[in-house]
C-alpha cells in the first residue's frame, strides 16, 4: 500500500524525519479532537475541541505534505489549503454555534455565565426597525 | 521499515480511530447541531487522510482533492447552520404568535 519510491541517495534525510514528526503530531491532534467531540458534555465545548484541535491536526499533516515533496507547486498548494482552513473553520464554528443557540441547546450544568441571553433579551425589547415581525395582531 | 513508513502507518491508524469516534457522535448526537459539528470534524479527518494518502501513494495530485473537500465542507456547514437557524427562528415565531 505504501508504494512510495525511495530517494536516490538512500536512507532517511532530514526532510523525511521532519515530515514524519509532523505527521504523527497532526494525527495525535486529530485524535484529541475526535475524543473531545465524543466525551465533552456540551455542544459548545465539543465545538471548541473539534475546531481548534482539528484545525491544528489537519494543518500539521498538510505541512508534512509540503515537507515531503519539497517542490514549489506542492508547497504553495499545501500552504493555500492551510490558510483556507484557518480562515473558514472559525467562521463555520461561529455560524453553527449561533444557530445551535437559537435552536435551543441544553448547557452543561456547571455553566456559570450566558452573555448571549442578556443580549438577545435586550434586543427583543427594542427590535431594529428593519426587522419585520409578522402576525402581530 | 524506516521511520517514515512507520509514521505513515501510525497516522493511518490514528486517523481511522478518529473517524470511527467522530461517526459515533454523528450517530448518537442528540440534536441536529451536534451532528453538524461532528460532520465538520469528519470532513477534517478525511482531509487529513487524503493528505496522508498524497504522501504515501507518491502522487501529490491528491492534494487538490483535499482543497476541494475543505471548500465543500465549509459550504455544507454554512448551509446546515442557515437551515438550523431559520428553522429555529420559524418555530420561535410560530410559538409566540
Amino acid at each position: 500500500m505504501f508504494s512510495r519510491e525511495p530517494k536516490e541517495n538512500g536512507g532517511a534525510d532530514m526532510l523525511e524525519i521532519i515530515a514524519g514528526i509532523l505527521l504523527i503530531t497532526g494525527g495525535f491532534f486529530v485524535l484529541v479532537a475526535s475524543v473531545g467531540i465524543l466525551r465533552l458534555p456540551d455542544i459548545l465545548m465539543r465545538m471548541h475541541a473539534s475546531t481548534k484541535a482539528g484545525t491544528l491536526g489537519a494543518g500539521l499533516i498538510l505541512l508534512a505534505v509540503a515537507f515531503t515533496y519539497a517542490e514549489i507547486g506542492i508547497i504553495s498548494r499545501a500552504v493555500a489549503t492551510i490558510i483556507f482552513i484557518l480562515m473558514t473553520a472559525p467562521v463555520a464554528a461561529h455560524t453553527i454555534g449561533r444557530a445551535a443557540y437559537q435552536h435551543g441547546i441544553t448547557f452543561w450544568e456547571g455553566t456559570v455565565v450566558d452573555d448571549l441571553k442578556d443580549y438577545y433579551e435586550k434586543n427583543r425589547k427594542t427590535p431594529p426597525a428593519n426587522v419585520k415581525v409578522p402576525d402581530e395582531d | 521499515m524506516d521511520f517514515f513508513s512507520l509514521a505513515i502507518t501510525i497516522v493511518y491508524v490514528l486517523l481511522s480511530i478518529s473517524l470511527l469516534v467522530s461517526l459515533i457522535r454523528v450517530i448518537i448526537g442528540p440534536t441536529l447541531p451536534d451532528r453538524v459539528v461532528a460532520l465538520d470534524l469528519v470532513a477534517f479527518v478525511v482531509i487529513s487522510m487524503i493528505a496522508t494518502y498524497a504522501i504515501s501513494s507518491g502522487h501529490p495530485v491528491y492534494l487538490d482533492v483535499a482543497i476541494v473537500l475543505a471548500l465543500i465542507a465549509f459550504l455544507g456547514t454554512i448551509a446546515f447552520a442557515r437551515y438550523v437557524f431559520q428553522r429555529a427562528e420559524r418555530e420561535r415565531r410560530s410559538g409566540h404568535a
